[in-house]
């Protein structure tokens, strides 16, 4: 059984210039252990999507319009504030993009290191203290006994994400939700927080959901992928899959326009446009103006996410119906 | 000298104060330490290195929008830094930056006519007639429509916006160009679409460029040379192909496995080096290599001296001790 359920969660923003669905009919479901990828560009309603989950959404101007999310018997997105705060922290924590920004300039490490083991344990603060410095151990900070009187500012990025780290695995929590942990770090720091926190998930069987932009870090870090776009997921699929068959043109055309490391410089593939604007209701396909294999079709029929094997799913209208079976885009597609 | 630029030596220390009426001198920031490059016309150079590393103040340095401490910057044979003001000034047409953040670059008070126009006149006086038939020309040049030149910068989209950035760049007709993380901070089917841009203008304009980031994979798509940076020096320097396919300094290594490929099966056959700790702080360099203490193949010796950017293979150099042995 699936450890956590979305389905068509729907949330909205409404603003002066009109409301933007930045969710739109979001369903997906992670099991016990698995890594799960979110990948999308800026403004896909990738990390509104894991807001949503965990009541981290702005209330006005944001609402969440419908949907359920199921966890443990009980629905994350209608459930009280006590009951979501008895989770959230606990069960299912999270770590942001910015370290800097995410932990309280104002407080040293150690009160916020122990502060989800004195709510949720009900633990003594003495003994919190001394779990809070293991912690620290096991992110890989040495010196963790001395460090942890430290205030934020005095680490490097690379370390205050390693706390974020600490203070999100403390609880062991069944779900990690990780949007962009390495996006505001150096390729090197990169590779050793990703690395820390495959080795934690392996340790503790957590399960994990990675909101990233970045292909390169899905393909080294998930085992199942969701593609998001302009508010939907447009193809979801186990990782090997997604880059060896792509079944939505987006998808493809993404793969395509990344720069490869070890292969020889030809133009890149390029997306023409922009993603769409949010407050207009979109009719049809979102990516279908950019799309270079788009129909008629696409601009008229409401896109919806189907299984085209038992574990891996498009919401491209041709290829569901087996008009477009190869999704990539052909050698003279590059353009400026 | 027959190259096109050349740095020479090329030092950038900041110094740090303490104290608010006493003010005392601490130390010093060796953001820019020693650099000897030399670039033919028409050469595109990556230069890559993580953040702190110092590259942007290299960039700022040979641009002359920081004084350097040491060394020279020679353009066409000209020493830049030893020039008075003036000439300074109205040698500027002929370099140019990029930079990172479109959003800040842009004067937003200004409409992207009044701001092209005011590059284009640095280097030629117009009539205003003329004017916005060069602006149209150079709006089109870039991608971008002739009839949104009355419009202001946040009106436009970050990809965008990061055009009007280069054709502004490109308005007094400059043989140099250093584009300091120009697709950082553009999502991905918005950098391919300027990355594509860049290659093109580079190629029909001839243009010398300097292309700093911190991905070694878009630096390698656009690239003739690759240098590698690494606390205010140089540490590898050789074509961009020899670089990522086999790099002979141990930073380069363990950057370039870094980097994640798309391509999972590619992915779980790779061997990362993992780097223990953070890049020191460049106002207390190390003794000795300034990578040592996070070098997996650190001897004493790298401990004794600053190792020289040394010739290791034809035209491949690397400031390492221990290539040959590694």
């Amino acid at each position: 059984m699936a450890l956590l359920e979305i389905e068509e969660l729907r949330t909205y923003f409404y603003t002066r210039s009109g409301i933007v669905r930045a969710v739109n009919g979001v369903s997906f479901s992670l099991l016990h252990g698995e890594t799960m990828g979110i990948v999308g560009e800026s403004g896909s309603g990738k990390s509104v999507t894991c807001y949503s989950i965990l009541g981290l959404i702005p209330r006005p101007p944001g609402k969440i319009v419908s949907g359920v999310a199921r966890f443990g018997g009980i629905d994350l997105l209608n459930c009280s504030g006590g009951q979501l705060r008895a989770i959230r922290g606990k069960r299912i924590s999270m770590i942001f993009q910015d370290p800097m920004t995410s932990l309280n300039p104002y407080m040293r490490i150690s009160d916020q290191l122990v502060e989800p083991l004195v709510v949720h344990e009900k633990m003594r603060r003495s003994q919190a203290f001394k779990k809070a410095v293991e912690s620290l151990e096991e992110v890989g900070i040495q010196d963790a006994a001395m460090r942890i009187d430290l205030y934020p500012h005095q680490f490097s990025g690379g370390m205050r994400q390693r706390v974020m780290i600490a203070m999100a695995l403390i609880s062991r929590p069944e779900i990690l939700i990780a949007d962009e942990p390495t996006t505001a770090l150096d390729v090197t720091v990169q590779a050793q927080i990703l690395e820390l926190i495959k080795q934690r998930q392996k340790d503790l069987g957590t399960a994990v959901i990675l909101v990233t932009h970045d292909l390169g870090v899905v393909a080294s870090f998930c085992n199942y992928v969701n593609v998001m776009y302009a508010g939907s997921i447009v193809e979801s699929a186990p990782t090997d899959e997604l880059f060896d068959r792509p079944m939505h043109p987006y998808n493809a055309s993404l793969q395509q326009s990344i720069p490869a490391l070890h292969e020889k410089g030809q133009p890149l593939y390029t997306i023409p446009g922009l993603p769409p604007d949010l407050t207009l209701d979109i009719k049809g396909c979102p990516f279908a103006p950019r799309c270079s294999h788009a129909r008629q079709i696409c601009t008229e029929q409401t896109t919806t996410l189907k299984k085209i094997t038992p574990n891996h799913a498009t919401s491209c209208i041709r290829f569901q119906c087996g008009e477009l079976v190869n999704t990539r885009l052909a050698n003279d597609a590059a353009a400026v | 000298m027959s190259s096109f630029l050349a740095l020479e030596n090329l030092k950038t220390h900041f110094p740090i104060y303490k104290g608010a009426i006493f003010r005392k001198e601490i130390g010093t920031v060796r953001a820019v330490d020693g650099i000897d490059l030399r670039l033919r016309k028409g050469e595109i150079l990556g230069l890559v290195g993580e953040s702190g590393c110092g590259k942007s103040t290299l960039a700022r340095t040979i641009m002359q929008l920081v004084p350097s401490t040491g060394g020279a910057v020679f353009l066409e044979g000209r020493n830049l830094s030893k020039l008075p003001r003036e000439k300074l000034r109205a040698e500027r047409v002929n370099f140019q930056m990029i930079f990172q953040d479109p959003y800040a670059s842009l004067n937003p008070r200004m409409t992207v006519f009044d701001t092209l126009a005011e590059a284009i006149q640095t280097r030629r006086k117009l009539p205003r007639k003329a004017l916005s038939g060069e602006v149209a020309a150079l709006m089109n040049r870039v991608g971008l429509s002739a009839n949104q030149m009355r419009r202001y910068p946040h009106e436009f989209s970050g990809g965008q916006r990061q055009r009007i950035a280069i054709a502004r760049a490109l308005a007094p007709e400059p043989k140099l160009i250093v584009a300091d993380e120009p697709v950082s901070a553009l999502d991905v089917s918005i950098q391919s679409q300027i990355l594509n841009l860049i290659a093109k203008l580079c190629r029909e304009m001839e243009l010398t460029m300097i292309f700093i980031s911190h991905d070694i994979s878009v630096v390698k798509y656009l690239s003739d040379r690759i240098a590698v940076m690494y606390l205010g020096r140089l540490v590898e320097l050789g074509l961009a192909a020899d670089v990522v396919e086999r790099p002979l300094h141990p930073y380069a290594k363990a950057l370039v496995s870094a980097v994640p490929v798309p391509d999972p099966i590619k992915e779980r056959k790779r061997h990362r080096i993992l780097l223990q700790g953070d890049p020191p702080s460049p106002m207390n360099p190390p003794a000795g290599c300034p990578f040592h203490p996070r070098c997996q193949f650190a001897i004493d010796a790298c401990k004794q001296a600053i190792p020289a950017l040394e010739e290791k293979e034809p035209s491949r150099f690397a400031a390492c001790i221990r290539v040959g042995e590694i």
